[in-house]
């Protein structure tokens, strides 16, 4: 008989339903992604021109505020997750591979960061 | 480290099999993707720093070795969705037997070289990308 309690046989030792988390994000933004890549090239293939002028009024209204930021911040997420599987699917060696996954991170906050910032700073008035 | 079989041996597919094919065009159209987030937020900050230095970004954007680049990244736009999409439908459990998955590879194909073919027609049309 042994002395260890159920809980401290199990903790540590596989999935309470976390397993799943990385494959559930990676659908969950990539179903999301299906309306806001289209919207975002129609949207960008319809504008009338590329001067400054018009598109910071395009960035401007709220609903293109509205969907760039979750544009951005989803297709940065999937992006996120599916370099990160492909890096440990071909990246070799534990401390190349940790390194290569901090910096594949590390990149997309700052490009998720660096787009919602953009975004803002158009849709609030700041941008000179 | 101890040295342990690892899956994704490449070198013991067959290259010309379409299962491997179009999952690897999955993800090399998925990493393309990535790269192209940089132009995208790239184009986001020219735009919120102003008409000056949006100015000289549009200059570098508008260059012909970047419109290959747009070509690339909307061919790798049309595959990713529509590969993706036949991953979503993967996943509920339908389209699994041999005779759909390689029907669906077809349509796959198909359909992402129309619509590519159409984006690009609509971005050499459009007057905002002329040069």
């Amino acid at each position: 008989m042994t002395m260890r309690s159920p809980l401290a046989r199990v903790l540590g030792h596989g999935s309470a339903k976390e397993g799943v988390h990385h494959w559930w994000v990676q659908r969950l933004t990539s179903v999301a992604l299906v309306p806001l890549t289209v919207w975002f090239v129609v949207s960008v293939l319809s504008l009338p021109s590329l001067d400054h002028a018009t598109v910071s009024a395009w960035v401007g209204q709220l609903w293109t505020a509205v969907f760039l930021i979750l544009f951005v911040l989803t297709a940065a997420w999937h992006s996120q997750l599916g370099v990160q599987v492909v890096v440990e699917d071909y990246v070799h060696g534990s401390g190349t591979k940790t390194l290569a996954l901090s910096l594949v991170t590390f990149f997309h906050v700052v490009v998720a960061v660096a787009g919602v910032l953009a975004v803002l700073k158009v849709a609030l008035g700041g941008a000179p | 480290m101890t040295e342990r079989p690892l899956s994704p041996h490449i070198t013991v597919y067959r290259m010309y099999r379409y299962t491997l094919l179009t999952s690897l065009l999955n993800r090399a159209t998925g990493l393309v993707l990535s790269a192209g987030l940089i132009l995208l937020v790239y184009w986001l900050v020219a735009i919120a720093s102003g008409p000056a230095a949006y100015r000289g970004a549009h200059e570098l954007l508008s260059r012909g070795v970047l419109k290959a680049v747009y070509g690339i990244l909307l061919a790798a736009f049309s595959y990713h969705l529509f590969a993706g999409i036949r991953h979503l439908i993967w996943d509920t459990g339908h389209g699994l037997e041999r005779a759909q998955s390689k029907r669906s590879a077809a349509l796959v194909a198909i359909a992402s070289i129309l619509l590519f073919a159409g984006l690009a027609w609509w971005a050499l049309h459009s007057g905002a990308h002329a040069p």
